[in-house]
């Protein structure tokens, strides 16, 4: 991340905490995970961290984030809170969800 | 083969977990089919998260059987004040570990969707709750929520198919709740999975008066009533009025009580009416119905009794002010706690909340006797059928209580048919009638007994005058 940006960028671009629900190991949830990984690489570089939460471990946490179905993608930073679901194998979509702006990476 | 063996016939009966509604269990005999999901389904404000709910909470304070609550539509707070009128606490059943209850909030404006899914997360949720307490019932309500929170309709009909197998696999009694459909049971179809047991609600709402019906529409492996059956929202929770709950079953007493008239009394085989049996008496207006009810009070009263008298036409000061007039003073029994009225004007409620209201009097108050003057009044409220098929559930309810039914009914007029009667006299023990006529030129009061069950009675007309010492039959040798 640079320190200094060009005037025309108002802002550091936003770090985003992303939390991916799964239950086990599943075929779906590996290849959300893998779809997250190379679209985060792609347009959050460096500016994203994935908190991966296994809910056959953890099954207490499915009510805070209100969780039914799997996989599931929360934003939690920034806010608000946005949720993704499903394998997240449209890239396009994905990026809609999170509302990055393609064009300013 | 020694013995022919017919599978066909070999019935096991299914196990049932009873709901302790008052009526449903005896309606399904005995409950929901245990380890099987029922579906209850009806439109909005029918009642079904009050049913639901109510099998939880019964489950949970009165079988033992700790209960887990997964609402999509209402959260904790307003499920709980919801209820909270019904006597349930849910807060405190949840605090006891008794009931578990999961809020499952869907914002589709928050979601988006991209690629597979399936709902394990509701199925984590699902089992960690019934862990957590130990639960063997539980509700889903209203799980077709999902379908205007999630947009894959099709993942989840094929995860809601999977979720109502693995219910059952667990052996979890469940109950479903659905919307009622245009010409389906459910808008979503959920009947075509959950398929063990369907009960139907209904609440119509006809001429401003409302009245709810509950109709099992389908019981697998199990005989279950048919029709449609009356119930109600009340004080005390939910109750289904079976048609007849005592299945005549109840016994008959040869007990005899006066009818506060020692001649009547002579034409009714010489001692009056049987304990615990049901009069009737009709006659057009001003025939002396509620002199001869106030006398039966008095009576009562006379011998220590507790008289339940539900006023429909007029003030109990107005009754009480006209019966002294033919000499009869009811304030003292009012005073000493042994004569209640009930003025009601008819039109105030429907049928189903009179019928509630009957109930709870009776079941508070523990009347030897209870008038209803006159029955006539609620078919302002309720078509003949409705108001017969109350009255059978009012003296169901008595005759079960042991407690004798006066019933005053109003004929329209001299030349009308006594249509009303005609179907309420068939669920009366005794029916008397009065009239008052001209017969040369003169008005004359009369009466007789058209049916008096289980005695021997007058058959003939006898005069009667009302005066300053209450009814008095001219000729009372019966």
């Amino acid at each position: 991340m640079q320190p200094t940006l060009p005037p025309e960028t108002a802002a550091e671009p936003e770090s985003f905490v992303l939390r991916l629900y799964i239950a086990g190991q599943t075929p779906k949830c590996m290849r959300a995970f893998a779809n997250l990984k190379r679209i985060c690489e792609q347009y959050l570089t460096n500016r994203y961290r994935i908190e991966m939460i296994d809910l056959l471990l953890d099954p207490a946490l499915a009510r805070g984030d209100q969780i039914l179905a799997v996989p599931t993608l929360v934003r939690r930073v920034p806010v608000p809170v946005r949720k993704i679901i499903g394998d997240l194998s449209n890239t396009q979509r994905v990026l809609a969800g999170l509302d990055v702006s393609v064009g300013a990476a | 083969m020694q013995h022919s063996h017919n599978s066909g016939a070999s019935v096991r009966a299914i196990a049932k977990s009873p709901t302790g509604i008052q009526g449903l269990d005896e309606i399904t005999n005995g409950g929901l089919p245990t380890g099987r999901p029922t579906l209850i389904c009806g439109g909005a404000g029918s009642g079904k998260t009050l049913l639901a709910t109510s099998f939880l909470v019964n489950g949970a304070k009165q079988f033992g059987e700790a209960g887990v609550l997964m609402t999509f539509e209402e959260n904790s707070e307003e499920i709980a004040s919801d209820v909270a009128s019904l006597g349930f606490d849910l807060p405190g059943l949840v605090e006891e570990g008794k009931l578990f209850v999961d809020y499952v909030r869907i914002e589709r404006s928050e979601i988006e969707e991209t690629g597979e899914y399936d709902l394990e997360g509701l199925f984590v949720r699902l089992e960690h709750a019934i862990r957590a307490t130990g639960a063997k019932r539980v509700v889903l309500d209203t799980i077709e929520s999902l379908f205007s929170g999630l947009g894959n309709a099709n993942i989840l009909r094929a995860e809601l198919r999977r979720l109502f197998r693995w219910l059952k696999d667990k052996g979890l009694t469940a109950v479903i709740t659905a919307e009622r459909g245009e010409g389906t049971l459910t808008r979503q179809g959920l009947e075509e999975y959950v398929s063990d047991a369907v009960i139907l609600l209904d609440h119509r709402v006809t001429e401003q008066v409302s009245t709810r019906r509950l109709r099992v529409v389908k019981y697998r492996g199990s005989h279950h009533g048919t029709n449609e059956y009356p119930f109600l929202i009340d004080r005390y929770g939910l109750s289904v009025l079976p048609v007849t709950s005592l299945g005549l079953t109840h016994e008959a007493s040869v007990e005899r009580l006066s009818s506060g008239v020692r001649e009547l009394d002579q034409m009714l085989g010489g001692q009056g009416y049987f304990r615990g049996s049901t009069v009737l008496v009709s006659g057009t207006a001003g025939t002396g119905k509620t002199s001869l009810a106030a006398h039966f009070a008095d009576a009562a009263c006379r011998r220590g009794e507790h008289v339940l008298y539900f006023l429909f036409e007029e003030s109990p000061h107005q009754l009480i002010r006209n019966m002294r007039s033919i000499g009869m003073d009811l304030q003292p029994w009012v005073d000493a706690g042994l004569l209640h009225f009930e003025a009601e004007r008819p039109s105030r409620a429907g049928l189903e909340a009179h019928l509630a209201s009957m109930y709870q009097h009776v079941r508070d108050f523990r009347p030897s006797v209870t008038i209803v003057d006159a029955v006539t009044n609620l078919l302002s409220v309720g078509t003949q059928n409705d108001v017969r098929a109350m009255l059978m559930r009012v003296i169901d309810y008595l005759k079960v209580s042991a407690v004798t039914g006066f019933f005053s009914s109003l004929t329209p007029g001299k030349n009308e048919s006594e249509e009303t009667e005609a179907g309420i006299s068939s669920l009366m023990d005794t029916w008397i009638v009065m009239t008052f006529d001209e017969v040369d030129r003169e008005r004359r009061r009369a009466i007789r007994i058209l049916k008096s069950r289980g005695m021997s009675h007058s058959n003939r007309v006898h005069e009667f005058a009302l005066t300053d010492h209450g009814l008095r039959l001219k000729d009372g040798r019966g």
